[in-house]
């Protein structure tokens, strides 16, 4: 049953994710690198919602929910390969700058969300008692 | 484009699964560094370094890359896990956790990438 859920899940979070990814598809030539915006929306955007689904409405679902949600559903909108290749990417066309600057913002970034999304759940739990 | 949905939808499904078996077999536990989000994201950096660099068709691209390896690895729980740790004063894992995933991961991702492209 949770494999199941985790995998339905999974495939709603990848095709927000590839929605995502074309909403910020630059209007360029596809051989000219461009900052992997699309990429770290999904990302940013996982980051505060795991948080804060974690700190929030976590201890109130089942946890066939817990795990659809959480492992599925924003496990599978964000994705660490798809950084990591970008920044190669990055890196092999020349643009260590840009490399550096979408490694760096990644990095702080998702650290920074993760924790403001638990931080705002677990007020907001306080509050609703 | 209806179908490219299709292959981003079941490599999804399957991506999501695989990595869920993962962290069944390789559990976060208090005290120990998350394993299974490590192992997961760098096999994923790996594979889909060398799907990008061997230039796999376009329905591939979706299926396996798009699809399974960005539903493999996972960005959200990665950074969940150390704000965990910190949250423990584990400062010292959850350092040592941040500087292997990225420390591994874009390297493996190059390598992939690399053999990809060469072979």
């Amino acid at each position: 049953m949770n494999y199941l859920a985790v995998g339905v899940a999974g495939m709603v979070g990848a095709l927000l994710r590839y929605a995502i990814g074309l909403l910020f598809l630059p209007d360029r030539p596809v051989h000219e690198v461009t900052f992997p915006f699309g990429t770290w929306i999904a990302n940013g955007i996982g980051c505060f919602a795991l948080g804060w689904f974690q700190t929030r409405v976590f201890s109130g679902l089942s946890s066939v929910w817990r795990t659809a949600i959480g492992t599925g559903l924003i496990g599978s909108f964000t994705t660490f390969s798809t950084f990591s290749v970008e920044t190669v990417q990055l890196l092999q066309s020349g643009n260590p700058e840009m490399a550096a600057i979408y490694l760096l913002l990644s990095l702080w970034g998702g650290l920074f969300l993760a924790w403001a999304g638990g931080r705002i759940g677990r007020i907001q739990a306080k509050r609703a008692g | 484009m209806t179908l490219s949905i299709l292959w981003v939808a079941i490599g999804g499904f399957l991506g999501a699964v695989a990595r869920y078996a993962v962290s069944r077999r390789i559990p976060f536990r208090k005290g120990r560094l998350p394993w299974g989000t490590f192992t997961v994201n760098g096999m994923g950096s790996l594979c889909l370094g060398w799907i990008i660099g061997s230039a796999a068709p376009p329905n591939f691209l979706l299926f396996a890359g798009t699809g399974f390896m960005g539903s493999f690895t996972t960005f959200s729980t990665l950074n969940r896990e150390a704000i965990l740790l910190k949250q423990e004063n584990e400062w010292t894992p959850m350092l040592l956790y941040l500087g292997i995933t990225y420390g591994a991961g874009i390297p493996l991702a190059w390598l992939g990438y690399w053999a990809g492209s060469t072979g």
